[in-house]
């Protein structure tokens, strides 16, 4: 299985805190597709029973598998970002990426026949939309490093001071 | 046309054939969506009079103005047929993906006609539909049923409606459930099981458009933030279970089968309780940025393992209102609903029913008697082992569930026929739906809009107990303003049911949750969406629309003023404890609070709408076929 690295920034979901509204993907294929779809929506929420619920997006992979498998060569990683840029000339919606990302986080935009990838809304002023919208602030653009430090301090602050 | 398809789908269960009928725009601005529109697409397609387990009487969905957009909570769609409970109008809504994936099947109702011959499932794909072989899901529960459909159609975006086992048997009270959620009252379920209709199925591909999306995500955004502060923390943090406790201090929490209005032990069930020792998660229907469904789990006992969503109707109907303390026996019976598809609110009012008939010797061990309880059962208030299997006997249709599983009204007919008892005096129903968890002889304007309402007695279609419960008015006497009040809370909240938007958002857009607070913004809303020019009055015309038509299709199908009444319990006896002790509704307070209530409606004494209204309200069709 890939992983990402401890430098680039990627969309977590914390399923303690997802409530599985979805807004995240409206806000997401409004602000790339200009439409409510979330089936155009590059973060998914997964619902795997009544109360396991998250939400997956690019993970900004090290030696990023997607790209790797291109075979048009139209994918590319950003050495400062490592969010994954589309060349759309070059991409012919063979769906190989699709294949290669095991955590399922990029779409086939079938009207386009291009694939859809989070950029981590790169163009907006205000980062992330669906970041921002989270009304549970599950959602957070961090690395897993962060993430982790995060982890650690919430683990000792139960241990020491007792559950929330 | 913007917030529109202009298309309703038109399912013929019988030739397993389907068409297509254009609305126009003026028609979705009389009728909106929601439980108007279902209520009014089945007023245009059933048979008046037809029996509700007939092939003439449709299933009938209309979807909600907001679904598919990030407006919060509203992905809700309304569900209507002739309810087999009660032989009006049944009139239900349901939350979360299954809007939202019919919305973006581009489809704003579905009318299924018909029966089947053998059992299917239809699946609505965009705009293909398929009449599928049910065999495989028949004895599924209800989250099974949908978590094998997506299988079989390997896609797990596909969302159902199904109906659980305790439909398929016909049980009266049988529900509709998507995505963890329920189309609950008036018996749906066994309607669709009338017609061998085990599911509905939606996948839905099409992106959502807009008249002003930047002024809809605008606005969207800010009720979102809101959403998150005081305005909901009732909701957010306990859940509406809350309530137990706070109906317990005001003596209104249905004790043993509403005998009384405290409970002894309602800490043991209230929503603390629950939070401290069950909850494991809270979450959400999509597009809700609320979130206020407790899951909650037994974790140990003879039930561990069993868990569901509580809220506090499901809960008081089978805690308190059966003397049950036991925490775990009340999530358990209400997992037997949700899973079997049942109204958790009629299953525990029909327990309490069966529960003081056996104390009073009107039931018996005997009656109980079957093969897994070979000695029968002893169905006393607070034995909740004894519940949760007569609750499976329900579901199930095994000896005296037979007699259960159609209700409390025909179930103490029945027995009073047949043994010449009395029962049908703590038969908890009116029109034939059993009562809500608000104990209405301590409410009186609410037990006018319990009275009145055109599905049964109902919490959410009217409001009614709310000025009782803040101080407006005195909640034990009757004055001449019950009758305005009651249209007014019933109008309100008819609004909110039609759109639909769930109801509790009602204080996040400025704060204030009454008219003046709320209708300019859902005007602003309602007009991002479709591109239309409402103001606050047209707000209002919605709520009035909406009761109206659900109105008419009852004097249609021969309602008549003696049908708008009480259980005979909250008519006679009065409580002898708590805060409300001592009161009840009169015979002559509930006639003079009616008298009222229909000239607030602008109907006659007989509450008979005038053919002027209706062509004022822009139903001249209407108008010819009720009006007086």
């Amino acid at each position: 299985m890939a992983v990402s690295t401890s430098k680039f920034n990627y969309i977590d979901c914390d399923p303690d805190l997802c409530i599985g509204c979805q807004i995240c993907e409206y806000v997401c294929s409004y602000t790339k597709n200009g439409e409510y779809n979330t089936y155009h929506s590059r973060i998914r929420t997964v619902r795997v029973d009544e109360v396991l619920i998250t939400a997956i997006a690019c993970r900004t992979c090290e030696n990023a598998p997607c790209v790797i498998s291109c075979p048009q060569k139209a994918l590319s990683q950003d050495p400062e970002t490592g969010t994954i840029r589309l060349e759309a000339t070059k991409c012919d919606g063979c769906a190989w990426c699709i294949d290669a990302c095991d955590f399922g986080a990029i779409s086939m935009n079938h009207e386009a026949r291009l694939v859809e990838i989070c950029d981590q809304c790169e163009n907006e002023e205000d980062g992330p939309q669906c970041v921002l919208w989270c009304p549970k602030e599950a959602l957070a653009l961090t690395t897993p490093e962060q993430r982790a430090q995060k982890s650690r301090r919430e683990l000792i602050k139960q241990e020491v001071i007792g559950p929330k | 046309m913007f917030g529109y398809s202009g298309k309703i789908l038109h399912i013929d269960l019988i030739e397993q054939k389907t068409w297509v009928e254009g609305k126009t725009e003026d028609w979705y601005k009389i009728w909106i969506g929601g439980v108007s529109m279902a209520t009014r697409l089945c007023w245009e397609n059933i048979t008046p009079g037809c029996d509700p387990y007939s092939p003439e009487n449709p299933v009938c969905f209309a979807n909600g103005i907001f679904a598919g957009t990030p407006v919060p909570v509203g992905g809700k769609y309304g569900l209507a047929s002739k309810s087999p409970m009660t032989g009006f109008i049944g009139d239900s809504l349901s939350g979360s993906w299954f809007s939202i994936a019919l919305k973006r099947a581009s489809w704003d109702g579905v009318v299924i006609h018909g029966t089947s011959e053998e059992w299917v499932y239809i699946f609505i794909d965009d705009e293909r539909v398929e009449f599928r072989d049910a065999s495989k899901l028949m004895g599924l529960g209800t989250f099974a049923a949908e978590e094998a459909i997506r299988d079989e159609l390997a896609d797990d975006q596909v969302r159902s409606a199904t109906i659980g086992p305790a439909g398929e048997n016909m049980v009266r009270f049988a529900n509709v459930t998507n995505d963890g959620r329920q189309a609950g009252r008036t018996g749906h379920g066994s309607v669709w099981a009338s017609k061998k209709l085990k599911a509905v199925s939606v996948r839905g591909t099409k992106g959502i458009t807009v008249a002003d999306p930047e002024t809809l995500n605008k606005l969207s955004f800010d009720i979102t933030k809101a959403a998150q502060g005081p305005h909901t923390s009732k909701y957010r943090l306990l859940g509406t279970v809350t309530n137990v406790l706070n109906m317990n201090k005001l003596g209104l929490l249905p004790t043993r089968n509403y005998q009384e209005g405290v409970f002894e032990d309602a800490e043991m069930v209230s929503g603390e309780f629950l939070h401290e020792h069950n909850k494991v998660k809270t979450i959400a229907c999509a597009q809700c940025p609320i979130a206020c469904e407790q899951m909650s789990m037994v974790k140990t006992g003879p039930w561990a393992g069993a868990m569901t969503g509580i809220e506090y109707e499901c809960l008081f109907a089978n805690s308190s209102n059966l003397g049950i303390n036991d925490i775990n026996a009340a999530i358990k019976l209400i997992e037997i609903a949700d899973q079997g598809g049942m109204d958790a609110m009629s299953m525990g009012i029909t327990l309490s029913w069966a529960m003081e008939s056996f104390e009073k010797g009107v039931l018996t061990k005997e009656d109980f008697k079957c093969e897994k309880h070979p000695d029968g059962l002893e169905l006393t208030f607070g034995n909740g082992m004894a519940a949760v299997a007569t609750a499976e006997m329900i579901r199930d249709q095994v000896a005296v569930g037979k007699l259960l599983s159609q209700g409390t009204k025909r179930a103490s007919e029945t027995i009073d026929k047949e043994r010449g008892t009395k029962s049908y005096q703590w038969a908890m129903h009116s029109k034939g739906m059993e009562t809500a968890g608000y104990e209405a002889r301590g409410l009186k304007t609410f037990s006018l809009g319990s009275a009145v309402g055109t599905r049964g007695p109902c919490h959410n279609r009217t409001a009614a107990y709310d000025p009782d419960i803040k101080g407006v008015v005195d909640r034990f006497t009757v004055d001449d303003t019950r009758g305005e009040l009651a249209r007014s809370t019933e109008e309100y909240a008819a609004v909110y049911d039609t759109l639909p938007l769930c109801k509790f958002i009602r204080r996040c857009f400025t704060g204030k949750a009454d008219r003046a607070g709320a209708w300019p913004m859902i005007a602003k809303l309602i007009n991002a969406t479709t591109g239309w020019n409402y103001e606050y009055d047209d707000i209002d015309l919605i709520g009035e629309r909406a009761f109206t038509i659900k109105k008419a299709f009852n004097i249609r199908e021969g309602w008549k003023r003696t049908d708008d009444t009480l259980p005979y319990r909250w008519m006679n006896e009065p409580m002898t404890k708590g805060p409300s002790a001592g009161h009840f509704t009169s015979d002559e307070e509930l006639e003079y609070m009616k008298d009222l209530y229909y000239k607030a409606k602008g109907w006659n004494n007989d509450g008979m709408i005038p053919k002027e209204k209706l062509k004022e309200l822009g139903m001249p069709d209407v108008a010819e076929q009720i009006g007086v």
